[in-house]
């Protein structure tokens, strides 16, 4: 598994539990072994519980961190995967198909960055086309239809930038599922599970409920992005500033108003457990539908439009036009 | 020279009177596309299109409303409305210091005028972008009042011309202005349910998270000639694909080309444009 730098102290302990471990009298060294594993856990802990905003960004990043096919491994049953936009192609960065969670029907919605190097570049690293954005609303529409509740999970570094993804009306295809999410009657439950990059994220992440994993991140724009148009230019110093000032991580986000639920990781980040990460979504998620379930779908709606609608930091300021003209 | 040149007859040209300036400008001005000299008060009073090669200008959102509605009708909605400072956002220069610049040049209090006015004797409301409040940016402000102003044009039943000119969300207010996407488009949908006519008018440029929200989202959506209109901006893109952009690409004739705009229209022409579609499609 890759180490991120900030992890490294963690690393070293392991390492020597490993050479102890792998020692031919290792018998003899297992109360070391033990205090080993004891002090390693609590420096994850304390690493983890203190990480900054731009080591958030990263571990949400990690290769090994659980992905929308994984939660869909985890937490769904007979999951049917349902392909295409009906109008350009089956864009392999949004998967979308019914499944059952626990007792219930739903229809799963979700970026996908793949794994393996070819998975990865088929899916521009989790970067949809307008297509993806297409696909993922046909399958919503039809789960409106049949009343299914639909469950997103969000992770992606934006939409993706190219000519084609332009031609086809990147713009346009956001922008509808923005204006039809808000107004569909059935309940939506998104999770960030990773990354949180703007419009892209936001495409399937209108919800009545929205959580993030506690070390995802969601926000206007990467770090990566506000750097160079705020500071002119993308480097380690300017990416922490970045990170740090777009209030991106999921307490901030949380503490904003702006989602609903961080749903907590095990120590050591969800790559370190993704069964236990997907059980607290698995939960929060049968919780939500639950409630969510009990209300008539116009009260549904109106619900999350005033949600919606009541996001926004204004302030009156009278203008003295006098000293103007 | 351009002393000479007459500005074209279209029926209610505005006078440059009617745009007062704090600080006078030179006599003179380059045009950026053709590079020509010409006389500044020909350009204004030319709805600031260059008279020498037809190049449209960006207008200040004060202007433009000037430009829009019939002379004296606007009137303006929720102009003391002015952006926090959410988040205590700092990059190489504080937000706060950042909104004040642009208050202070502008006179305006954030990026968007709305309101309502006549167009062609039409009764509509009216949304105007500011490219000069801090690059026309969304941030709470422009979304807040933009979901007023679609909620007025729902209840008094009119018609709703949005004129977007934006680089695209407000960095500043990062989760603040990308949940002003969700929020414009939701209450445009409910617009749309109760059966408004949204007219979207892109202008250069549009970009990112306003293009991808409810610029895209117009019943009928018009772009002036030559405007650069996209998602993503080309730099980004050209990062990203490691290639050369093809020739006149995210222009209008991009755009209307590859199906999303209805028709370009020359600025002259934008009012009556506005008009014949009220006819067409308005209650
Ligand atoms: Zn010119």
């Amino acid at each position: 598994m890759l180490t991120l730098d900030f992890e490294e102290p963690v690393l070293e302990i392991e390492k020597q539990i490993e050479s102890l471990g792998s020692s031919e009298d290792s018998d003899r060294y297992a109360d070391e072994i033990t205090q080993l594993r004891q002090t390693r856990d609590r420096l994850l802990a304390k690493t983890y519980a203190s990480l900054t905003p731009w080591q958030t960004v990263r571990v949400a990043r990690h290769p090994n961190r659980p992905q929308s096919s994984d939660y869909i491994r985890m937490i769904c049953r007979d999951f049917c995967e349902l392909h295409g936009d009906r109008h350009f192609g089956d864009d392999p960065a949004i998967v979308t198909g019914f499944a059952r969670i626990g007792s219930m029907k739903v229809l799963v919605v979700g970026h996908r960055k793949g794994r393996t190097t070819s998975e990865r570049i088929a899916c521009h690293f989790g970067c949809a086309h307008p297509e993806g954005y297409r696909k993922a609303l046909m399958k919503m529409r039809l789960a409106e239809k049949y009343a299914l509740p639909i469950v997103c999970f969000i992770d992606t570094p934006g939409a993706y930038p190219g000519v084609g993804s332009e031609q086809r009306g990147q713009a346009e295809a956001i922008a509808m599922n923005l204006r039809e999410m808000s107004r569909m009657r059935t309940p939506i439950v998104a999770v960030v599970i990773g990354e949180g990059g703007s419009g892209g994220a936001l495409g399937i992440g209108v919800g009545d409920r929205v959580a993030m994993l506690e070390h995802s991140w969601y926000s206007v724009i990467s770090p990566e992005g506000c750097a160079a148009i705020l500071w002119k230019e993308a480097n380690e110093k300017t990416n922490n500033l970045a990170a740090s000032a777009l209030s991106l991580t999921a307490r901030q986000n949380l503490e904003n108003g702006l989602i609903d639920d961080v749903l907590q990781e095990p120590s050591g980040g969800a790559h370190r457990d993704p069964e236990v990460t997907a059980k607290g979504i698995e939960t929060w998620v049968l919780d939500q539908l639950r409630e969510l379930g009990r209300l008539k779908p116009e009260t549904l709606v109106r619900r999350r439009f005033e949600k919606f609608r009541g996001i926004g930091a204004v302030t009156t300021r009278v203008v003295d036009r006098a000293i103007e003209e | 020279m351009a002393e000479k040149t007459t500005p074209r007859t279209w029926d209610d040209v505005q006078t440059v009177t009617q745009t007062k300036k704090a600080v006078p400008e030179g006599l003179w001005m380059k045009c950026p596309a053709c590079g020509e000299t010409v006389f500044r008060k020909a350009v204004e009073s030319n709805l600031r299109v260059c008279p020498k090669c037809d190049h449209h200008l960006r207008v200040g959102g004060p202007e433009r409303v000037e430009q829009l509605l019939d002379p004296g009708t606007f009137e303006s909605t929720n102009s003391d409305m002015a952006p926090r400072d959410p988040l205590n956002f700092v990059d190489l220069k504080p937000y706060t210091e950042r909104i004040q610049g642009a208050q202070s040049r502008s006179g305006e209090n954030d990026g968007l005028q709305t309101g309502s006015g006549f167009i062609k004797g039409r009764k509509v409301v009216a949304a105007v972008m500011d490219f000069n409040f801090l690059g026309g940016s969304m941030g709470s402000v422009v979304g807040e009042k933009l979901a007023d102003a679609i909620e007025a044009a729902a209840d008094r039943d009119l018609p709703l011309v949005v004129i977007s000119c934006s680089g695209g969300a407000r960095m500043q207010e990062s989760g603040f202005s990308l949940m002003q996407m969700a929020k414009t488009s939701a209450a445009l949908g409910r617009f749309h349910d109760e059966g408004g006519l949204f007219i979207s008018v892109l202008t250069d440029p549009t970009f990112g998270g306003v293009t991808a929200s409810f610029a895209m989202l117009g019943d009928v959506i018009l772009a002036e000639p030559h405007a650069i209109i996209g998602f993503a901006g080309p730099r980004v893109i050209k990062q990203t694909i490691r290639q050369d952009l093809p020739d006149g690409f995210q222009t209008s004739e991009f755009l209307l080309k590859s199906g999303f705009i209805d028709r370009i229209v020359h600025r002259h022409e934008l009012r009556n444009e506005i008009g014949r579609l009220i006819d067409y499609a308005g209650k």
